[in-house]
């Protein structure tokens, strides 16, 4: 036999009692690895993240009482002024009865002015560095229906561009939705209106929902969102337009804020061709209504079995 | 009983400090480089996955290759069950736990990996059944979780069982562990599917919305797992006294063999499909194989997969190369380096390129991404390395509760009565 056994057995090593060699020579071990490990967890020292026990233990949406909710919102409230030093005001706001909402967009009139994209960040509270915008306007080749053939980040004096048509992309808030069904732990889900939303606080930023989605309309927080105080939006919404937390998941939400409070979202209002129009699909006045019925209307992706209900329509 | 338990725990603990010089340095080595890797997520806690390479376009990098890289490495184990367990061969019998224990290792990885990998790991206890919400039966992650845990305990079960057993010098009833072995076998090729299907399931992404992704997945488990066992065999043979005869070493060979040409042939059944009839939905294949649009980050890393893969297979195809246990070992660090290229990055990257939108933002892994990787992978070599220190005694017979019978009396009194 070779090895460090030579002299005494494995069993007589293992049996025998510390000895204070054995003792001091633990106490070496310990030492180095204690130093170890605090070399390894230095950076720690600069953690700027606060989580409170609250934050910690809060439990799924679905399960807050009513009380629940009201304390969190006032942390949430606390937490964004101590954060973005401004008063803001975070408000649970359910969807209303018998509402069930769709979008339209009218391809022929879209200009590609990206007046959308901008409207829906200063809503939104997107974050400013790293930039997010929920809407991506696409520019289309004449002749072409393949995205793979669009140009992304156009930058012209003037749009639209000739032999270009211009196609808005954003959350198509499906009513099958792949993104929802991949959600491990239901941090996202389709709400009785059809808004798909996040609870940014049960999300677990595992990111398979942005794998899922046939849209690419999930953005992620990869670093604490930035915003300067007087570009964010004070009037906030829980699974809406509040500020992200970092490292979760995000998307538009039809300015769930604004929609279930009777307003028309962001993206619409500044629209300046008219392109953009949204409302109750039950409602059999709205305009959503007159031009599902009587437009040029299809969805994107239709082979993905999706079901969007944002369509894109256009006139003859 | 408990008190006989006790002790072992106790023992192993202590013999987890004993060893020879070269283990020290081996177990140091791998602690440095397991604690940079920590000094490296450290960094990625404070300033988020910002400093990693990932980006909207592609949401997921080599955290996640590395993740379905390593699951294949886990399941392969089943590869020395069956022959052993089912077939009672007693060449792989002997090297069955040492299987088991990489598959052990294996899963203790793919957890960290999927840990390192989410924006809030604080709420990883949101998965968890009644305290969290579990989207089980819908999300297939879920499935993931599921399969990953449960094959982790039934190896630590397994492998627990048998090794006490041996310390005790008891016949293991067969009733303790050959259900759950039966078990463990079915459940190995599920955790590489469930797995697979995790890509397979998302409509949005031809490249991995293809049946051939889950058959692919098991083929180059088989052949990195048991080409990553004859190395480490042949590295524990000798640094050991533990005795593995050759004949285990080539059974791993012909299934090492077989699932190449496998991997091979399906992926030549990919290329087909992608190819001869192109389709926009080709594109993430173009983009890897050639280049899109000028970005052909890609392109050099799976040509060399490819290229070496097939030296692989030539190599174990000619008999006169492969009975020689030198050219084997070229064979398999080859294809296990290829499968890590080909279903790591090149698995999970084209996934997501070009985006649903059509655009193309390529990744490239950061250092603090690579150092955790690393980090990650050191862990689980040591702790593979001390599962194994630990189990060659009690194997051979040198820990156990009753000391050896050529142990002498100055053995016997440390020993407590038992």
């Amino acid at each position: 036999m070779n090895g460090p056994f030579k002299t005494r057995s494995i069993n007589e090593i293992t049996y025998a009692p510390l000895t204070r060699r054995s003792f001091l020579k633990f106490g070496a071990a310990a030492a180095a690895a204690y130093a170890g490990f605090s070399v390894a967890l230095s950076p720690l020292k600069d953690l700027k993240e606060h989580l409170s026990i609250e934050e910690f233990l809060q439990q799924h949406y679905e399960r807050l009482t009513a009380e629940h909710m009201q304390k969190i919102l006032a942390r949430i409230e606390k937490e964004i002024e101590r954060d973005y030093h401004v008063r803001a005001t975070v408000k649970d706001i359910k969807p209303m009865h018998g509402v069930e909402y769709a979008f339209a967009l009218n391809i022929g009139k879209c200009i590609g002015c990206r007046r959308c994209v901008y409207g829906c960040m200063a809503e939104n509270n997107t974050s400013r560095d790293p930039q997010i915008q929920y809407i991506r306007v696409l520019e289309m080749k004449k002749g072409s229906q393949n995205v793979e053939e669009s140009e992304h980040y156009y930058d012209h004096e003037w749009v639209p561009q000739a032999d270009k048509y211009y196609m808005p992309v954003q959350c198509q808030q499906c009513q099958n939705p792949p993104c929802t069904k991949a959600c491990p732990v239901k941090a996202t889900w389709q709400e009785p209106d059809g808004i798909i939303v996040v609870d940014y606080n049960w999300c677990i930023g595992c990111r398979y929902c942005m794998a899922a989605c046939p849209y690419w309309a999930r953005r992620f927080n990869f670093a604490k969102p930035a915003l300067p105080p007087e570009d964010i939006n004070t009037d906030m919404a829980y699974l809406g337009n509040r500020i992200r937390p970092r490292g979760v998941v995000e998307k538009c939400t039809f300015c769930l804020r604004r929609v279930r409070q009777g307003m028309q979202p962001a993206c619409v209002e500044v629209c300046p061709t008219g392109s953009r129009v949204f409302g109750n699909v039950r409602d059999p006045k709205s305009p959503i209504h007159y031009i599902l019925n009587n437009k040029r209307v299809y969805i994107f992706k239709e082979e993905a079995g999706t079901i969007p209900r944002f369509y894109y329509c256009f006139d003859v | 009983m408990l008190r006989n338990y006790l002790i072992f725990l106790w023992r192993i603990y202590r013999f987890s400090f004993l060893g020879s010089v070269r283990y020290y340095v081996w177990m140091t080595i791998l602690t440095i480089f397991s604690l940079v890797g920590l000094y490296a997520y450290a960094h990625q806690t404070v300033h988020g996955l910002a400093i990693t390479g990932m980006t909207d376009q592609v949401s997921w990098g080599v955290y996640i290759a590395n993740f379905t890289f390593i699951v294949g490495l886990a399941a392969a184990a089943v590869m020395l069950v069956i022959p052993a367990y089912i077939y009672q061969n007693k060449h792989l019998h002997d090297v069955v736990i040492l299987g088991e224990l990489l598959a052990i290792a294996s899963i203790v990885m793919c957890l960290l990996f999927v840990n390192v990998d989410l924006g809030r790991p604080d709420r990883f206890w949101h998965l968890s059944p009644i305290i969290g919400v579990f989207n089980f039966p819908i999300s297939m992650l879920s499935w993931d979780v599921i399969v990953l845990i449960g094959y982790l305990m039934l190896n630590v079960h397994i492998c627990g069982y048998l090794l006490y057993m041996r310390y005790l010098r008891a016949q293991p009833s067969a009733l303790f562990y050959m259900p759950f072995v039966l078990l463990a076998i079915a459940w190995a090729i599920s955790i590489h599917t469930v797995t697979a299907f995790l890509y397979v399931g998302l409509v949005g992404r031809p490249f991995w919305n293809a049946a051939i992704v889950a058959p692919r997945f098991i083929g180059s488990a088989f052949t990195a797992g048991p080409g990553l066992m004859i190395i480490a065999f042949q590295i524990i043979r000798r640094f050991t006294r533990y005795k593995i005869d050759d004949e285990a070493l080539h059974i791993l060979r012909q299934i090492v063999t077989v699932s190449l040409l496998v991997n091979l042939f399906l992926l030549s059944c990919e290329a087909f499909k992608e190819f001869y009839a192109e389709s926009v939905h080709s594109s993430s294949a173009r983009y890897l194989f050639f280049g899109l649009n000028g970005y052909t980050a890609l392109r050099p890393w799976i040509w060399f997969a490819i290229t070496i893969e097939t030296i692989s297979a030539i190599i174990l195809i000619i008999p006169a190369l492969a009975k020689q246990m030198e050219y084997v070992n070229i064979a398999c660090i080859l294809s296990f380096v290829g499968i890590w290229i080909e279903k790591g990055m090149g698995m999970i990257v084209p996934g997501f390129l070009p985006t649903p939108l059509g655009e193309i933002v390529e990744y490239f892994p950061t250092l603090p991404e690579t150092l955790v990787c690393m980090g990650i992978w050191s862990f689980g070599l040591l702790i593979y390395s001390w599962m194994i220190h630990l189990a060659i005694p009690i194997l051979s017979g040198e820990l156990s509760i009753q000391p050896e019978a050529v142990g002498t009396k100055q053995a016997l009194s440390g020993a407590p009565a038992v």
